[in-house]
């Protein structure tokens, strides 16, 4: 696979906690480099609060995320954007009403200086996306085309292409493939394929055994917000991962 | 094959047809009004007056898109306006210099817009139509509370410049009635500078991404409530430099400033286009907008109509426009 393992991304017990909710209880998790990690669990086991704990949109009630040895307290989705830390939404969070090149660069936009005012570089935003796109191997007609105008399979393609725009070293995906017809599910999971072999580290969250089976190296199972569960994809079946999911052993 | 050809050509017009189709209407509302009054409409006199008349209504209308462009409204900013308009002319009253005069209504008008930006993000609103909409009674209230209600009338010159002031075209070789208003030129610089923010600046381009989806936003580490904070004050004060051109227009402070004309600024920005999901709209468009309503008023006095039937037609103009609109996306949208 690849020819680094460095470990990118740890999460030490964390816990998250929603007033008298109890979301994560000492939750842990690990990530190295050119490496898909699957997070399967029932809905309401915790993984999308994970997720967000770990691009810094929640802030986690106890516990510690470290990255590339470090740790990190991260404030925003803007700090761990500046770590190398991209997150794929199960609801794509891109805005229709924008290009895709507009959407790729979208907090982020390259801008040219004229005096002391900073005006967006229109031209280079479009370079880069096609430049990017044809990295990634998507097509699409333009740069220029809305984002509403384009197939599930082309946004979430957008969507992946915008967090690896900028050097992403670890990209969360959250159910890549829930809202796509069956023939665009393929291309997508070859995205991720080639991520992993560029070295970036990949979580996904899913719950279609064919997305985990295809994709990842190592499954890990939420149960009810605790760690349940952990294996390398070689050693378990998908028999055993269900039956995870609904908290069997 | 050549009906391939033909398809392909109309699906390349609609793009352009949605971006200038508003202005389509607008050069047809034109010709027609020319037609109709061939001597009077074209006049210089009667363009210049359209646009004297439609001066403070432009600034409004788009400090309002811009609101709507992030899916929000403000529905107080001909209260703004007014509260804005009653503290100039108490400061001018009370004998300041010009200069101070002047400054008031912008720096008023940008602390009310910043009142409803703070009051909407930090007390969380469940929707700016709210807040507005208590700040629409708050700001009239507090106008005649600092007027006592009456009229102040009777500036000096160099404040009513802006509304009043002309710009003489004798240069040209032109003849005296023939000046350019200052506040033409006005909103030609307040546009095209609000047309380039919106267009070519990183925080242009989030207002339109906020409009489009504020979760996308917020995922690209957009802070949107600063966004639409600025947004809101930045509103507040095209409704303070409305205030200024209003000064200058009437020489007086007057309790029934702006009443209703938030209405004015919000049909204006649906009928050039504005969608009150947020996200879409041009500055181009609303700028027709607020056109198609000044020549509208100004056609039907020219011709006599009634002030009822041009509230009739302003009302059935907005429902044509939208119902445009609708057919426009039906054509545009991938099925």
């Amino acid at each position: 696979m690849s020819t680094s393992n460095e470990l990118l991304l740890e999460a030490k017990g964390i816990t998250k906690y929603f007033g008298t909710i109890t979301a994560l209880e000492n939750v842990n998790l690990k990530v190295h480099a050119g490496e898909c990690l699957g997070v399967v669990g029932d809905n309401g086991a915790g993984k999308s609060t994970l997720m967000k704990v770990l691009s810094g949109l929640y802030k986690p009630s106890s516990g510690s995320l470290h990255f590339q040895g470090k740790e990190q307290v991260l404030n925003s989705p803007r700090d761990s954007q500046i770590l190398g830390l991209e997150m794929v939404y199960q609801d794509l969070a891109l805005a229709g009403n924008l290009p895709i090149g507009e959407n790729i660069f979208l907090g982020r936009e390259p801008t040219k200086n004229l005096g002391f005012l900073k005006f967006l570089d229109f031209k280079k935003i479009k370079e880069l996306t096609n430049a990017h796109l044809d990295k990634l191997k998507i097509n699409v007609k333009s740069a220029d085309q809305k984002v509403e105008e384009l197939s599930g399979g082309q946004r979430q393609a957008v969507a992946i292409a915008r967090s690896t725009a900028f050097n992403a070293k670890v990209v969360i995906m959250d159910e890549p493939t829930a809202a796509l017809a069956i023939k665009e599910v393929g291309k997508v999971l070859d995205l991720i394929n080639g991520l992993k072999k560029t070295g970036v580290g990949v979580i996904v969250i899913s719950h279609r055994m064919d997305d985990i089976f295809t994709v990842c190296d190592r499954v890990m199972a939420l149960f009810q917000g605790t760690n349940f569960a952990e294996a390398e994809l070689k050693s378990t079946t998908r028999d055993e991962v269900i039956g995870w999911i609904m908290g069997k052993k | 094959m050549e009906d391939k050809n033909k398809e392909s050509l109309h699906l390349k017009l609609i793009p352009y047809f949605e971006k200038y189709g508003i202005l389509l209407l607008l050069v047809l509302m034109i010709l027609v009004m020319h037609i109709l009054q061939p001597d009077v409409f074209l006049s210089w006199r009667n363009v210049t007056n359209v646009f004297k008349q439609i001066s403070w209504q432009s600034m409004l209308a788009l400090g309002v898109f811009m609101v709507i462009v992030t899916a929000g409204i403000d529905l107080s900013v001909g209260s703004i306006m007014m509260l804005s308009l009653m503290i100039l002319a108490v400061v001018a009253k009370a004998g300041a210099p010009w200069f101070i005069v002047v400054m008031t209504p912008l720096i008023a008008g940008f602390l009310c817009g910043l009142f409803n930006g703070l009051g909407i993000t930090l007390l969380r609103m469940p929707h700016p139509f709210i807040m507005t909409l208590g700040t629409l009674y708050i700001f009239r209230g507090a106008g005649n509370l600092i007027s006592g209600g009456t009229p102040i009338s009777g500036f000096t010159d160099e404040v009513r410049y802006l509304g009043h002031g002309r710009i003489d075209l004798q240069w040209l070789g032109l003849e005296k009635s023939q000046y350019l208003p200052v506040s033409l030129v006005l909103i030609a610089i307040v546009y095209i500078i609000f047309w380039i923010f919106l267009n070519h600046s990183k925080t242009g381009k989030w207002i339109y991404a906020i409009g489009g989806n504020p979760n996308a936003a917020r995922a690209s580490g957009i802070n949107v409530n600063k966004i639409l904070v600025i947004v809101y004050s930045l509103c507040g004060f095209l409704s303070g430099i409305g205030a200024l051109i209003l000064a200058g227009r009437t020489d007086s402070g007057y309790p029934n400033a702006g009443l209703q004309s938030e209405l004015d600024a919000i049909a204006a920005c649906i009928i050039g286009g504005a969608s009150f999901f947020g996200g879409r709209g041009t500055v181009l468009g609303v700028f027709a907008g607020v056109m198609i309503m000044g020549i509208l008023r100004n056609g039907l006095n020219l011709m006599d109509v009634s002030s009822f039937w041009q509230q009739v037609l302003i009302g059935s103009i907005i429902v044509l426009a939208v119902y445009i609109d609708v057919l426009r996306r039906d054509l545009g949208t991938r099925k």
